[in-house]
């Protein structure tokens, strides 16, 4: 039998690696080349990549910015890189990217949209990062009425007299409650509002207005276009629709049948129908319906639709982090005593939020790609925009460079969430690790 | 069965048991769908008792301490605890759970939330004490069950027994006059059994109302008042520990004993 003990005498000494295995020829061997099938497909994607830019580029640089027609384009490409050289015509940029940015707004107010987008960024900001002064929630609570003034213009009083809709409801609240008891006061804090913005509102609008006038110029909704169409209709929907959709997920949940199936039944006919049709029941539909001579403005109900339509699917991608939080953890905030809304509110939707971000983040991105459909019903988004550019006799003909300019723009944007959703991500998972 | 609680001196100057009722249970049913879980349970509860409820799995045993804080409703006979009786009436259901403290099995701590918010959550929403209090008294119990050095951390990063730990302190926030635990030891290992142990030997010391239920027969023997067994749904047999573990009367308790204290 072999011998089977052992005893070291002498230690091993510590080694560098191998020069295989470290610095770049070790990042190169580990990540490019580390067998025989990874070599070839590296090589292939090499030369994929080859084949796409040399054409890509020569057609990118090899461009026209001053033409003022496609055919223009086309001689001074020829003159400038010879005869056969196929370049971009970015003269139809350089041309129209006032209009696809800000449609028919006009010129002289384009500091309103602009102000206004900054507002609403700074809006979002206290609530997207938590780490920055709690004092600008204030602007947060401000914006969804300075904003919408600021892109439609018109009165001053008309969005001061929405908002105290909202004090009349709060103080509703407090008075009837004390009063009469909780539930009447939910009641009334419900529709005194309502009836206020239904009757009262643009009455009491109008007789400030008179009395003390103040207000800047109003832009009819047929002015908007372009991307700042696309940002008002998607930011919108995107701020709207969550907490929609987590009262529709909690809805669903619900124990309370009826509650539960008009949540059940919205939600699946929402997502069994396409946005087109809703956007269509939106731009025609709804005007039989309409009493003769109402004016509903058609943003407003193009707005109105996409957000159902989000809020629909979030409730879904919300359910989903509803149904991956353990049973246990509701059991215990009962066991301590909270009642189902401070429950909802400390312990399940936190954490049910923080499992669902990345499909919450999807389905924003969704949204607002998906704000391009309105240009089927004849919205001048940038995609409307571009077919209208396009029926132009100097531009026909002009594809890629428009396309690829708002391809561009969408992607900053969708990007730009795609990233915040990953730091959210990281900074929720350092913070319970 | 760990007999860990054994060799400890246990100070029974303030283990007395009061006359007045805790919680007193009547005829009560359960059932889940046709499944008959609970029949005809019948038991009242002094303050300060220590009651032990054991019985092999499946016979109920969690399912009768989820009825006491209306975790699970119960659909005949009545539960009335600390005089108010459990019904469907919401008010009386949350005012009997913030006097009933409950501890589970897989601890159930808020991942989301420090140590020190997991304990001043409840006291802050529902007893309305301000912060700097809640934050206070927290302190106090932590300190208590040995673990103010983890307060600023998240419950992932703590041991199976800190947490456990964690999650008795944060019952013991809310000042309940009982306590519910529901196998608190069964997911831990042995040398963090000890350290749980420990703090409901120290708890029950200073009188608190407590139903355990529990495999570890060592408590059992040194810290309660009195052992139920269940079996079927039904409590089968009740004692003082010494009684029912050395002179067991049915035949069930019998076999039940011989499994778990045969190896
Ligand atoms: N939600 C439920 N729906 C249907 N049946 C259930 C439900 N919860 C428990 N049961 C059944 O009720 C019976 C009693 O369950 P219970 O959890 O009270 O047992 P236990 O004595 O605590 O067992 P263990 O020692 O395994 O924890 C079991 O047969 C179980 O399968
Ligand atoms: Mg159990």
């Amino acid at each position: 039998m072999a011998d089977l003990t052992f005893v070291r005498h002498e230690m091993v000494p510590e080694q560098a690696p191998p020069a295989t295995s470290v610095g770049p020829r070790g990042w190169l061997r580990e990540n490019l080349f580390s067998s025989p099938l990874n070599a070839i497909l590296t090589l292939l994607s090499l030369g994929l990549i080859w084949w796409v830019l040399s054409h890509a580029l020569p057609w990118i640089v090899l461009s026209s910015w001053t033409a003022s027609s496609l055919g223009e384009c086309r001689e001074q490409i020829a003159a400038a890189h010879g005869e056969g050289t196929t370049g971009a015509c970015w003269a139809v940029i350089r041309e129209r990217y006032l209009q696809l940015l800000f449609g028919f707004y006009p010129s002289d107010l384009y500091w309103r949209p602009l102000l206004a987008f900054g507002l609403a960024l700074l809006a979002l900001a206290p609530v997207l990062f938590t780490a920055l002064p709690r004092r600008l929630l204030w602007l947060s609570a401000a914006a969804p009425f300075v904003v919408p003034w600021l892109l439609w213009g018109g009165s001053v009083w008309v969005p001061v007299c929405v908002a105290l809709g909202f004090g009349l409801g709060l103080a509703a609240l407090r008075v009837v409650s004390a009063a009469a008891g909780g539930l009447a006061g939910v009641i009334a804090a419900g529709v005194v509002p309502v009836l206020w913005w239904l009757f009262l509102a643009w009455v009491a609008a109008g007789l400030l207005q008179a009395i003390l006038p103040f207000g800047i110029t109003p832009v009819e909704s047929r002015a908007f276009g372009g991307f700042m169409l696309s940002i008002t209709i998607g930011l919108v929907a995107i701020t709207l629709s969550l907490p929609i959709g987590i009262v529709l997920a909690l809805g669903r949940q619900s124990n309370l049948l009826i509650i539960k199936a008009i949540c059940v039944g919205f939600i699946e006919f929402i997502r069994g129908v396409p946005l087109i049709t809703l956007l269509f029941v939106a731009s025609l539909l709804l005007n039989y319906f309409m009493p003769p001579g109402t004016n509903f403005d058609i943003i407003l109900r193009v707005i109105i639709m996409v957000t159902l339509f989000a809020s629909a699917y979030m409730a879904e991608v919300i359910r989903g982090g509803l149904a991956a939080l353990p049973r246990g953890q509701y059991e215990a905030a009962d066991a301590l005593g909270l009642d189902y809304w401070k429950a909802q509110r400390l312990i399940v939707m936190p954490q049910a939020l923080k499992i669902s971000i990345p499909g919450i983040v999807s389905t924003f991105i969704g949204v607002f790609k998906d704000t391009t459909l309105v240009s089927i019903i004849g919205l001048l988004d940038p995609l409307g925009f571009s077919n209208s550019i396009r029926a132009n006799a100097e531009w026909n003909g002009v594809v890629w460079e428009l396309y690829g300019f708002i391809a561009a723009l969408f992607f900053v944007f969708c990007f730009s969430m795609s990233r915040y959703s990953m730091y959210l991500e990281r900074k929720l998972r350092t913070e319970n690790r | 069965m760990s007999d860990l609680a054994a060799n400890r001196e246990i100070d029974r100057s303030r283990m007395a048991v009061s006359e007045n009722v805790a919680i007193q249970i009547t005829n009560m049913n359960k059932w889940y769908g046709a499944f008959h879980v609970l029949r005809d349970i019948n038991l009242t509860i002094y303050e300060g008792e220590r009651i032990v409820v054991c019985g092999p799995s499946g016979s109920g045993k969690s399912t009768l301490i989820r009825c006491i804080n209306r975790l699970e409703e119960h659909q005949a006979g009545s539960i009335v605890v600390d005089g108010i009786e459990l019904t469907n009436d919401l008010k009386n259901i949350d005012k009997v759970r913030s006097e009933v403290g409950m501890v589970f099995q897989h601890f159930n701590l808020f991942p989301h939330l420090t140590i020190l918010e997991n304990c001043t959550l409840a006291p802050i929403w529902v007893r309305k004490v301000p912060k700097k209090e809640a934050e206070e008294t927290a302190m106090h119990f932590l300190e208590k069950v040995k673990i103010p050095e983890q307060a600023n951390k998240y419950p992932g990063q703590l041991s199976g027994g800190q947490q456990q730990r964690v999650a008795i302190a944060r019952s013991l926030c809310m000042k309940p006059k009982i306590m519910l635990f529901d196998e608190p030891t069964s997911a831990l290992d042995p040398e963090m059994i000890k350290e749980v142990l420990d703090t409901m030997i120290e708890l029950a010391q200073e009188g608190m109302t407590m139903i355990c239920v529990t495999h570890e027969m060592g408590f059992a023997r040194q810290v309660a008042n009195r052992v139920i067994f269940m079996d079927q749904g039904q409590i089968v047999e009740q004692n003082e520990p010494e009684a029912f573990f050395l002179n067991p009367q049915s035949d069930r308790t019998k076999l039940f004993l011989s499994q778990i204290l045969g190896h």
